[in-house]
């Protein structure tokens, strides 16, 4: 789970989930608590797909 | 001009003694040229002269490096040389290791210049690639006749004092004055990329492993996850003291008594971003609050009892591939199934 895509596109990661911002990949400060727990919980359903998913190749799980 | 003295360094294979059977063999010493050392001789008669060959079996200097390396360098000293030679290695790995180790015992010792030749994999050109100008070569001794030549073209160089080219960077930095500014030179690669010319990168990126996709988790109600991060995830004080760029080490940490970050129990140890957000709550950089909910609700079958974290800021591919590794290693052995890897 990654904000800058290229980079782990570079190092070789199998399953990208892009985030939302390098400080706080997995959380929004300007959303009030709920929405961003919300927001980070959605985040790591996506992650538990796509390791759920089979990939040949390095993927990039964008929003659906 | 007198002609540069050379001694050769080779293996008991190379020499001619035997191959794995003879590789206990002690150092011996030999005038002139033995092997192939023959051909490197040829191709420098003009300039150079192998006045002697140094040859250790390749097991007796792994097992008896302190002693064999004093008999070598003294070896290596009676010939008076002034330009070294070892191998080449092509990916044997003890002979590998050997000539590395000469050429370190030779550059520390002597101070004179070293020439090598390995294969890229060869595990002696990383650990002692500082220590000589190491060509390239293929994976065995049938690419000799290309070996040979870089080697003497490398070799030439260093005698005739000239720039070195055609070896395997040895990390060192070393200054100089360019005639463009930085912005000027950086400008004028893009616009030679974007047309589709070749251009010269001033910062190589280094090369990194490709790993074949794992297999699907069938089942995520059986199954067990885990958490690790490059985002400097610690608990609240660092404790393990993970520095906030290029990190030596990874800490693992229990997981069994947070269920929620907030600022009174973790922090993030990386110099890299701006830690405000993290600080306030890590849950930001590592989802504990939500995995530990969908624990409870049996949406994920178990989670491992540790994260691990370090800090991904400047740190080198061989720290990082090193922690990996380790990482894994424990991650295997408790039977995790899938691991959440979080960076910032």
């Amino acid at each position: 789970m990654c904000t800058v895509v290229p980079i782990s596109l570079t190092v070789g990661a199998n399953r990208i989930v892009p985030t939302v911002a390098i400080p706080y990949p997995l959380g929004n400060p300007a959303l009030d608590p709920a929405d961003e727990k919300e927001l980070r919980r959605k985040l790591v359903e996506k992650a538990l797909k796509a390791l759920q998913t089979e990939v040949t190749e390095q993927t990039v799980f964008k929003d659906e | 001009m007198s002609k540069t003295r050379i001694v050769h360094y080779i293996n008991q294979f190379y020499a001619g003694i035997g191959g794995e059977d003879k590789a206990d063999v002690p150092p011996e010493k030999r005038d002139g040229i033995v092997g192939p050392g023959m051909a490197l001789s040829k191709a420098l008669e003009d300039v150079a002269e192998i006045v002697g060959t140094v040859i250790c079996g390749d097991s007796y200097f792994s097992e008896n490096e302190e002693s064999a390396s004093k008999v070598i360098l003294d070896m290596i000293k009676s010939y008076d040389p002034e330009l070294v030679v070892v191998g080449p290695a092509f990916n044997a790995g003890r002979y590998g290791v050997a000539a590395g180790g000469v050429a370190k015992l030779v550059t520390e010792n002597l101070e004179l210049p070293v020439v090598g030749g390995m294969y890229i994999e060869n595990p002696g050109l990383e650990m002692y690639k500082k220590y000589g100008y190491f060509v390239e070569t293929g994976n065995s001794a049938a690419t000799m006749k290309k070996a040979i030549p870089d080697m003497v073209a490398v070799i030439k160089q260093v005698i005739a004092g000239e720039e070195v080219t055609g070896y395997v960077p040895k990390g060192i930095r070393v200054n100089f004055f360019a005639e463009e500014r930085g912005s000027k030179r950086a400008v004028d690669m893009l616009l030679k990329k974007i047309k589709g010319e070749e251009f010269q990168t001033e910062y190589p990126m280094p090369v990194f492993d490709r790993v074949d996709p794992q297999p699907a988790i069938k089942d995520m109600k059986k199954a067990k996850i885990a958490l690790v991060s490059s985002g400097g995830p610690v608990p609240k004080g660092n404790p393990d003291h993970i520095e906030s760029s290029s990190a030596s080490k990874f800490g693992k940490y229990s997981l069994k008594d947070i269920d929620n970050f907030d600022s009174s129990n973790g922090e993030t140890a990386h110099g890299g971003y701006d830690p405000v957000y993290a600080n306030e709550d890590l849950d930001r950089v590592l989802p504990v609050d939500v995995i530990k909910e969908m624990l409870k609700a049996g949406e994920i079958g178990s989670l491992h009892d540790y994260w691990y974290a370090t800090v991904g800021n400047g740190t080198s591919v061989a720290n990082a591939k090193k922690f990996g590794k380790a990482i894994a290693e424990e991650l295997k052995a408790d039977g995790v199934d899938g691991v959440i890897l979080t960076s910032t």
